[in-house]
């Protein structure tokens, strides 16, 4: 059994760099909607109902998930720094444990594997993994869930499949993404029209960081939209599909930057560097436009005196629950980014004592 | 989280006041909070998710209810034009007691009303076969990728078998 301070000097599984195509696709992820049946649904549900619908899924998740294997946290036990610290691993949103009481969730080893409980559906089974693999992530999310349904039995109905509170979740009750990185298709001006066509056909595009236009980090989220009327496997096709395609979108414009504008674009990458190497206020938005910089960088090999890995870290532990975790205390923003400065000028120049030439 | 006033209903709106520098939260649903006169506050709550689906489904609701004033759901007693204003079902029995209305609305969202998917594994022993098969032909393929020749004869003839069954 870990706790949750254990995760504080750890880096998710799904952030380690590995998997096919890692520079442009972070991460891969699935998520599956469960409910249990003779229960009504979380908003309608009072205390004593969460419990026991807390308490049947810690029965089940027992039988096929060795405790010292895994996490168990109440949310409503938590302090506001550890629910966001969760919402910046991608391990919960923002909401949960605020709105409502009796929320749980579950965190297997590398943090892979979760399983909230009591958010929006009774159950949400979360798999991610590094890099674009969502087949693989869905693989698991199917095993769990297997292993998930025989301790339980869920609301399904032949027609409608699995039951959900909200209606954009019916039948699967599957939504798989990948987290992607696409600075080329947004410094030649492509990116709207690639969001567009992937529109068309049933997938979702958004910002994964920032709001509304204002996209930090270059970072996209591609999800499907409809979980009805489709299998998941075609789900999960499609989902490859239309990524394999924007991956190829990406490299162009990549090809294309280089050869028109090679010059520039070094400079921003070697600009980038300069100013986390030496800043000594950052604020989390400027750090995560930078660190897309050297990510496309490494991607076009114009950097590489540093790893994928360092890259993602600091994406990580440069948010600000991360960051006053690792400080133990609560901070302000002011005082966040000078921590986040220094933090960053150690971990790249320890990246270079480590000995990684810088070109 | 229920309604503090009224306590029946799931409170969709969180109220807060600061007076004399005392905080206090109200967690209210629509209409206890327009009973308390926080007309302003709920004007503010801008495009529910509740009012969308309501946009949706509203012919098909308006005629059931001018036939009976208002079916409830029996596994959980909440009725079809709450779903609308919160956008939230009210339990799984709320799919077969509204199920015209809802075949109506998934089509819309989904353009399908018709599950195609996986189910649970013990409702469905034939999907589970299937399933070991898929898993088994996948073996197969890595077996004869690795010139596992004896045992891709094994995995075929196990195949066979379960395929046979079904």
């Amino acid at each position: 059994m870990f706790n949750l301070n254990d995760l504080k000097e750890k880096l998710a599984t799904w952030l380690d760099g590995s998997g096919p195509h890692p520079d442009l696709v972070l991460s891969s992820r699935v998520r599956l909607a469960r409910n249990l049946k003779g229960f009504p649904f979380v908003h309608y549900a009072n205390k004593d109902q969460l419990n026991q619908i807390l308490v049947t899924v810690r029965e089940g998740v027992k039988d096929f998930w060795p405790s010292q294997d895994g996490l168990f946290l109440q949310m409503d036990s938590l302090s506001d720094l550890d629910k966001d610290f969760l919402v910046e691993r991608h391990l919960s949103s923002p909401g949960f444990g605020r709105e409502r009481e009796g929320g749980g969730l579950f965190v297997g080893e590398g943090e892979e594997v979760s399983i909230i409980v009591n958010e929006e559906d009774h159950i949400r089974i979360q798999v991610i993994k590094s890099g674009f693999q969502p087949q693989t992530a869905w693989e698991i999310a199917d095993q769990t869930d297997d292993q998930l349904s025989r301790g339980m039995e869920f609301s399904f109905s032949e027609r409608f499949g699995y039951l959900t509170a909200c209606p954009t979740n019916t039948g699967t009750g599957l939504r798989a993404s990948v987290l992607i990185h696409l600075p080329g298709l947004v410094l030649t001006n492509d990116i709207n029209k690639v969001l567009k066509g992937v529109s068309q056909v049933g997938f979702v595009v958004r910002g994964f960081y920032g709001e509304g236009t204002n996209v930090l980090g270059n970072l996209f989220q591609i999800s499907n939209q409809t979980t009805l009327g489709r299998s998941e496997e075609e789900i999960i096709e499609n989902l490859e599909r239309i990524t394999q395609q924007v991956i190829s979108y990406e490299e162009k414009a990549r090809e294309t930057l280089i050869k028109d504008a090679r010059d520039q674009i070094e400079d921003k990458i070697w600009r980038a560097y300069g100013i986390l190497r030496n800043a000594r206020l950052l604020t989390s938005q400027e750090v995560m436009n930078l660190l897309s910089a050297l990510r496309l960088g490494l991607g076009m090999g114009v950097i590489s005196s540093l790893s994928l890995l360092t890259i993602n870290q600091l994406l990580l532990l440069t948010q600000p629950a991360h960051l006053q975790k690792r400080l133990n205390r609560v901070i302000d923003a002011p005082e966040r980014d000078l921590e986040r400065a220094a933090l960053v000028r150690k971990k790249l120049s320890k990246g270079e004592e480590d000995g990684w030439n810088v070109q | 989280m229920l309604c503090d006033d009224c306590g029946k209903n799931p409170a969709t709106i969180k109220f807060t006041q600061i007076v004399n520098n005392k905080k206090t939260v109200l967690h209210l649903c629509r209409d206890c909070a327009e009973k308390r006169g926080l007309k302003e506050a709920i004007s503010n709550v801008s495009f529910s998710l509740g009012d969308l689906f309501a946009g949706m489904t509203k012919e098909k609701s308006d005629k059931v209810e001018g036939e009976k004033a208002e079916i409830l759901c029996p596994g959980c007693g909440h009725s079809f034009a709450e779903f609308q204003k919160i956008g939230k079902l009210g339990c799984g029995i709320c799919y077969e007691t509204f199920s015209s209305q809802l075949k109506d609305l998934l089509r819309r969202i989904h353009g399908s009303n018709q599950h195609v998917g996986k189910s649970p594994p013990q409702l469905t022993p034939k999907m589970e076969l299937k399933r070991e098969v898929r898993k088994l032909r996948e073996d197969l393929r890595k077996a004869i990728e690795s010139e596992e020749f004896e045992k891709a004869a094994e995995l075929r003839d196990r195949i066979r078998e379960l395929n046979k069954g079904s």
